[in-house]
C-alpha cells in the first residue's frame, strides 16, 4: 500500500468511452473528480494508487447506475464488495403529518407535557406531605442529621448574598424614592415606601429568586447525580425510600430556612434603606425607627413572610422532581438543572402574583 | 521503511512519582490485529494515549509510520492524526450530535467534500460499523452501551485510517455482542487493510482476533507473540492469566469454533 501523500491528487485521461482515473482516489480526492466523471459510461481505474471506502462508495453507487469498471484488481473488487454488502438500506419513511397539522400536533404535545408536567409536581408534593406525615408518626425514620446539613447549605451559606442583596436592594429604593419624592416636599415618606415595598414584596420575593437559583439547582444536581450512578435504584433495593432520604430533608430544610432568610433580608433591607436616607435626606436613624413604627403596620411583615413557606415548597419540590427526572447522561442533568432554575424562578413569581390577588381580596 | 507501523522505544511515563512505563518497548506491524493485555492499572490505555499523542512520554519515542509523534505539531500533526483513527472505551460520542452528524465530524475536515456525499459515507461508515438504518437520527444517549461503541468505530473510521486503536471494545458488551464486535474488527481489517492496537481484557477477543499478543506488566511490555507462544510462557502472572479456568473456558470456545 502506497502511503498518503501530503496533497493527494487525482488525475484523470478523459478517453474515447469513458474516463481513466490515476493517482490517489480516496475522500480527500472525491471532490476533485472532473465533471466529465458524472456522465462517463466506463471508467478505467488501472493506475490508480489508492483506493479507500469512500471512493469505492462513489464507485458501487456508479455501477448501480450501469457504469462500467475496468481495472480492478482482486483486492479492490473485494472492498467494492464489501461496501457494497454494507450500503446501508433505509428504512421506509413514514409519512408524518406537515405544515399546519405538524405545527397543531406540537403545540399539542407541549400542552399535553407542561399538563403531566403540573401533574408530576403535585404528586411529588404528595410525596413530600406523606413522607412528612410518616417521619411525624414514626420520629425515628426521620434524618436529623441529613436536615441539620441541608439548612446549613441552603440556609446558612445563603445568609451573606441574601442580606448584601437586600441591604443594596434598600439603598437603590432610597435612593431613587428620595429623589422622586423630593419634588413634592415628601421625602419623610421614602420610609413608608421602603418599608412597605421591602417588608411586603421584595425582601422575600428576591431572597426566594436567589434561593431558587442557589438552592433549586445544587438539588437537582445532587440527586440528579445519584440517579445517574444509580444510587437512587440502590437505595430503593436496600428498603430505604428515597422520599423520606432525599426529598424530605431537603424541602424541609428550604421550608424552615426561607422564612428565617426572608426576615433577615427585611431587617438588611431596613438597614440599606436607613443608611441611605440618612446620608441622602438627613434622616436619622432614630427618626427612620420612629416612623417606621408609627406608620407601619406589622401586617406588611406577616403579609410578606408567610408566603416564604410557599415559595420554599416551590422551590423544593420543583428542584428534586428535576433531579429524579435526570437520565443516565450527563447532558440531561444540565438540561434538567437549568431548566428546574427556570422554573422555580417562574412558579415564585407566579405564586407571588397570586398572593397579591389574594390579599387584596381578603383586604391584608 | 520496516515492517512496524508503530515503533515504541525505551518509553518511560510518569505522573508525579507514579511510574506507569520504563523502558517500554513495541511494535505494531503492518496488517496485524495486536492485542495488548494487562492487569489493571498497568498503563494500558495509558500507552493507547501515549501513541496517540494524548500524553507527553517522559522519556523515549513513539514513531508512527516512520514519524516520530512528540515531535509533530500543525499540518504535520493533522495529517498524522488522519492516518489513525481511536475508539475510546465508552464511544466518547459527542452527545449533542446525532450518530450521524458524529461521524460526520472527521469528513467535515475534508474540502470540496458536498453534504449529500458526506452524507452518504457516513451512513455507509455507520452500517459497516454493524449498526442498523435507524440509528443514523439517534443521539448517543438514546443508545445501548454494544451500539455506542459500534457508532463510535464508525467514527474512528470516517476517514479510512491505516492504524485502528481500540480501547477495550468488547467491556460491558454481553458475550453476542462481544463475539460478534470481535468478528466485526477482523472483517474490518481485512477488508480495509487495517492495524489494529487493541487493549483489552477479554481473553475470547484475544483468542477470536488478535494475531499477536502484548503483556505489559513491570512497567514495561513483557512479553509478545502469539497465542501459542503466550501459553509457553512461564512467568507466574502470564502463566496464571493464559492458563486461568476463564482461559481455559476461552480456548476451549475457541477450537470449538474452528
Amino acid at each position: 500500500m502506497a502511503s498518503l501523500s501530503a496533497d493527494p491528487k487525482l488525475r484523470s485521461t478523459v478517453l474515447a468511452d469513458g474516463l481513466r482515473l490515476a493517482g490517489e482516489f480516496t475522500v480527500w480526492t472525491l471532490g476533485q473528480l472532473p465533471p466529465e466523471a458524472r456522465t462517463a459510461r466506463l471508467l478505467d481505474l488501472s493506475e490508480l494508487t489508492r483506493l479507500d471506502t469512500a471512493a469505492a462508495w462513489y464507485l458501487v453507487g456508479r455501477q448501480a447506475e450501469g457504469v462500467r469498471l475496468d481495472g480492478l484488481d482482486q483486492s479492490r473488487a473485494r472492498l467494492l464488495e464489501t461496501v457494497r454488502r454494507a450500503l446501508p438500506r433505509p428504512d421506509a419513511e413514514t409519512a408524518g403529518p406537515a405544515g399546519w397539522r405538524l405545527m397543531l400536533e406540537q403545540t399539542g404535545r407541549r400542552m399535553a407535557a407542561a399538563l403531566v408536567f403540573l401533574r408530576e409536581i403535585a404528586e411529588y408534593l404528595g410525596r413530600f406531605l406523606a413522607a412528612l406525615a410518616r417521619a411525624i408518626r414514626h420520629p425515628g425514620d426521620f434524618r436529623l442529621t441529613s436536615l441539620v446539613w441541608h439548612i446549613q447549605e441552603t440556609g446558612l451559606r445563603a445568609v451573606p448574598i441574601v442580606a448584601l442583596m437586600s441591604f443594596l436592594i434598600g439603598v437603590v429604593l432610597a435612593f431613587q424614592g428620595a429623589a422622586q419624592l423630593r419634588q413634592f416636599g415628601a421625602e419623610v415618606f421614602v420610609i413608608d415606601l421602603i418599608a412597605i415595598s421591602v417588608l411586603r414584596e421584595l425582601g422575600i420575593l428576591l431572597t426566594a429568586i436567589i434561593v431558587a437559583g442557589r438552592t433549586a439547582s445544587a438539588l437537582t444536581a445532587s440527586i440528579g447525580s445519584m440517579k445517574m450512578n444509580e444510587e437512587i435504584d440502590a437505595m430503593r433495593t436496600l428498603g430505604l425510600d428515597p422520599d423520606m432520604v432525599l426529598i424530605l430533608p431537603r424541602v424541609l430544610a428550604l421550608v424552615i430556612t426561607l422564612p428565617i432568610l426572608g426576615l433577615i433580608a427585611n431587617l438588611a433591607g431596613l438597614a440599606g434603606g436607613a443608611l441611605m436616607s440618612w446620608i441622602e435626606l438627613g434622616i436619622s436613624p432614630s427618626m427612620f425607627r420612629y416612623r417606621l413604627l408609627a406608620d407601619t403596620s406589622v401586617d406588611h411583615v406577616i403579609v410578606g413572610l408567610s408566603k416564604a413557606p410557599v415559595f420554599a415548597l416551590i422551590i423544593g419540590i420543583i428542584g428534586c422532581h428535576a433531579g429524579m427526572k435526570v437520565g443516565k447522561d450527563a447532558e440531561s442533568l444540565g438540561a434538567e438543572t437549568s431548566r428546574a432554575v427556570v422554573n422555580a424562578i417562574f412558579a415564585v413569581i407566579v405564586a407571588d402574583a397570586l398572593f397579591s390577588i389574594f390579599f387584596a381580596e381578603v383586604g391584608l | 521503511m520496516s515492517d512496524a507501523i508503530i515503533e515504541v522505544r525505551g518509553l518511560r511515563t510518569q505522573f508525579g512519582r507514579h511510574v506507569v512505563h520504563d523502558g517500554l518497548d513495541l511494535d505494531l506491524r503492518r496488517g496485524e490485529i495486536l492485542g495488548v493485555v494487562g492487569g489493571s492499572g498497568t498503563g494500558k490505555s495509558v500507552l493507547l494515549r501515549t501513541i496517540v499523542g494524548l500524553n507527553r512520554p517522559t522519556a523515549g519515542t513513539v514513531r508512527v509510520l516512520g514519524q516520530d509523534v512528540g515531535a509533530l505539531a500543525g499540518p504535520a500533526r493533522e495529517a498524522m492524526e488522519r492516518r489513525w483513527g481511536v475508539m475510546f472505551q465508552g464511544g466518547a460520542l459527542f452527545s449533542s450530535l446525532t450518530v450521524r452528524e458524529n461521524v460526520e465530524v472527521p469528513l467535515r475536515a475534508v474540502p470540496g467534500l458536498s453534504p449529500q456525499t458526506r452524507r452518504g459515507l457516513a451512513e455507509l461508515k455507520v452500517s459497516m460499523a454493524g449498526l442498523p438504518w435507524s440509528a443514523n437520527d439517534k443521539y448517543p444517549s438514546d443508545l445501548s452501551g454494544g451500539m455506542r461503541k459500534r457508532a463510535g468505530l464508525a467514527r474512528a473510521l470516517a476517514l479510512d485510517p491505516e492504524i485502528l486503536f481500540l480501547d477495550e471494545p468488547t467491556a460491558g458488551l454481553d458475550p453476542i455482542g462481544a463475539d460478534a464486535f470481535d468478528r466485526l474488527i477482523v472483517e474490518l481489517r481485512d477488508a480495509l487493510d487495517l492495524s489494529v492496537f487493541l487493549v483489552t481484557h477479554d481473553l475470547d477477543t484475544l483468542h477470536a482476533c488478535c494475531d499477536r499478543i502484548a503483556v505489559l506488566a513491570e512497567n514495561k511490555v513483557l512479553v509478545s507473540g502469539t497465542m501459542a507462544q503466550m501459553l509457553r510462557v512461564d512467568h507466574p502472572w502470564v502463566h496464571e492469566y493464559f492458563h486461568g479456568p476463564r482461559a481455559r473456558a476461552a480456548m476451549a470456545t475457541g477450537r470449538a469454533k474452528e
